[in-house]
């Protein structure tokens, strides 16, 4: 008697379990799993932003294709074939690299500072919260005016101190563009880094450091030895979360560094094509290999995530 | 204080004010260049130098400023009422209800909230278009579902693990179907985690750019960071600077007032969204 109440309540939670699921899951089917598989599928079509059902299947053609000219020689052409798609990989793997590595750093170095104890912490927190908060856009003007060739207040500051010495256009010189972008980027997110590793700093207990200062080991050995070892699962996580962030950029690079070569990230050129020049299918290949990209990247990190835990377990 | 620890006290304080300054400065350098005009934007000043209010005149006077902000508070609101609204009874189900394939269902919806948004704006394009809805601000709360559901579905089941599993089993003894539970037991229980996500979810919106200038053509429907980015002046040279400054002033105050009050809440709901992830 009980036990087949109990069973029943099991199976009514379950199936009222369905129901509050299937809003949800069909929302995400709609916004997310359908347009990632139509954007798929145009990349196989001619398909163009003014007839976007009249697309014929052209195979891979918009990856890579080739064509063998009268004179013997072969022409490629598509996507993979295309230096100013490849210029935009390396852009976005280099922006992604540096910015990580460098927002990785100064967020360990910030959480260390903030863990420590002094008067108007809780202050100092929420003033770092600031350029977080900013939208992309605004801080994108807002540095785009500090780094403005003629009367940016960056110029003028690195003139007083003679660390330049003639002014310099930091967004439109192909040489510095990818500076601004990397600076005003890593201004803007090590912030959350820092705030993730406080997270993780927190949770290291007290009496461990006490132990480490009564041994009269070194601080910086300390930091190696205990610190950076337990936080390192969130400085993992946090890493990883920005990672896939940096690898998407757009809006700071489409407003602070427009159609500047050194900057041109994927996700810019692909929209570039998908919208802007009327390119709908090859710019959905573009999208496509994007979103393959950071698929990839993200089965390496869990293989080799699977990988270190079995290394730590032995 | 020995005279060690008064050395190491001051670089501790010159390393916050250093930290402090980088973090403020770009917000303060906009907020007196918002009150500058004409010759005066031309001279780099460190300090206020002029109280003009002809800026923010020209902004909120002109053109559809005043209607880019009503758009992105609306369509704040209702992605972040939608999200909430999906996300509750979704994450009752993932976190107290054991069913075959839910911690296969949990990654598929974190690993959505990773999507880079580029790869599916070709077919959301289509499917705007479909719905007839281009132009208009349901174009962006429907494509931003896409990155405040996945998010707000995960914090919050983190949460409901976390409230212990006795005052349910007491309604269930009592005989309260789910529905009943969700909305009367845990909904008073996580008014916290629901403010904390669903000001992460409006934060997120407020400043979503990507959708927005491609799902919107006309000035009046577009929402406050596609009009900044595309304020300009006659000619390149011609940058209003300060017009964009005041708009980006106007914009940005609200934010950083939530963050001064709720900076614990988003501290919180950063962190849930992350460590435990």
């Amino acid at each position: 008697m009980l036990a087949s109440s109990e069973l029943s309540l099991q199976q009514q939670r379950a199936r009222s379990a369905f129901w509050f699921l299937a809003p949800m899951l069909i929302m995400l089917f709609c916004v997310a799993a359908w347009p990632l598989l139509r954007s798929i599928y145009f990349s196989f079509t001619d398909t163009s932003l003014t007839d976007l059902y009249g697309g014929q299947w052209v195979g891979f053609d918009n990856y890579l294709s080739y064509r063998e000219l009268s004179s013997g020689r072969i022409l490629w052409r598509g996507t993979l074939a295309d230096p100013a798609w490849w210029n935009a990989v390396w852009n976005t793997v280099r922006f992604a690299f540096v910015s990580v590595s460098i927002e990785a750093i100064l967020g360990v170095l910030v959480a260390l500072l903030l863990n420590a104890e002094f008067k108007g912490r809780s202050i100092v927190r929420a003033a770092i919260l600031i350029p977080w908060a900013i939208p992309t856009i605004v801080s994108a003007k807002m540095w785009a005016w500090m780094l403005n060739d003629q009367f940016g207040i960056i110029n003028d500051l690195f003139l007083t101190l003679g660390l330049i010495d003639h002014k310099v256009a930091w967004t439109a010189n192909i040489d510095t563009a990818m500076i601004s972008v990397l600076v005003v980027d890593i201004w803007k997110t090590t912030p959350f880094m820092a705030l993730l590793c406080l997270a993780g700093l927190q949770m290291v207990p007290k009496d461990i450091y006490e132990a480490a200062k009564v041994d009269g080991v070194h601080p910086i050995k300390v930091f190696f030895k205990i610190t950076l070892p337990l936080i390192r699962p969130t400085l993992m996580v946090a890493i990883i979360f920005r990672m896939l962030d940096a690898l998407r950029i757009f809006d700071l690079v489409y407003v602070l560094t427009p159609n500047s070569k050194a900057t041109k990230t994927m996700s810019v050129i692909s929209r570039e094509n998908l919208i802007e020049f009327d390119k709908f299918a090859y710019g959905s290949a573009q999208s496509s290999l994007l979103f393959a990209i950071i698929a990839i990247f993200v089965a390496l990190y869990i293989w080799l995530g699977k990988l270190d835990l079995n290394g730590e377990k032995n | 204080m020995d005279l060690p620890t008064i050395v190491k006290r001051t670089a501790l304080y010159f390393a916050v004010a250093v930290v402090v300054v980088i973090a403020v400065f770009p917000f303060y350098y906009a907020i007196i260049t918002s009150f500058k005009t004409g010759t005066q934007l031309f001279e780099v000043n460190y300090f206020p130098t002029s109280f003009n209010l002809e800026n923010y005149q020209s902004v909120l006077g002109g053109r559809h400023f005043i209607r880019n902000i009503g758009n992105s508070i609306f369509i704040s609101f209702v992605t972040v009422v939608a999200a909430l609204f999906l996300a509750i009874t979704a994450s009752y189900a993932l976190a107290r209800v054991k069913f075959k394939g839910r911690g296969l269902l949990l990654m598929t919806i974190l690993g959505i909230s990773m999507f880079p948004q580029i790869a599916v704006l070709a077919g959301l394009f289509e499917l705007v278009r479909f719905l007839g809805i281009y132009n208009t601000p349901w174009a962006m709360i429907l494509s931003y579902t896409i990155f405040t559901l996945p998010f707000t579905v995960w914090v919050l089941t983190t949460f409901m693990r976390g409230l212990p599993i006795e005052i349910e089993e007491a309604a269930i003894v009592d005989g309260a179907t789910p529905w009943i539970i969700i909305t009367k037991v845990f909904m008073p229980l996580m008014w916290p985690a629901l403010v904390t996500t669903g000001l992460l979810a409006f934060i997120g919106a407020w400043n979503e750019f990507l959708f927005a200038l491609t799902f919107t053509v006309s000035e009046t429907t577009r929402t406050v960071p596609v009009a900044i980015a595309l304020i300009s002046g006659m000619s390149q040279h011609e940058t209003p600077w300060g017009a964009i400054m005041a708009a980006s002033v106007i914009v940005t105050v609200p934010l950083v007032l939530l963050v001064f009050v709720f900076q614990r809440k988003i501290v919180s709901g950063l962190t849930a969204g992350g460590v435990k992830g």
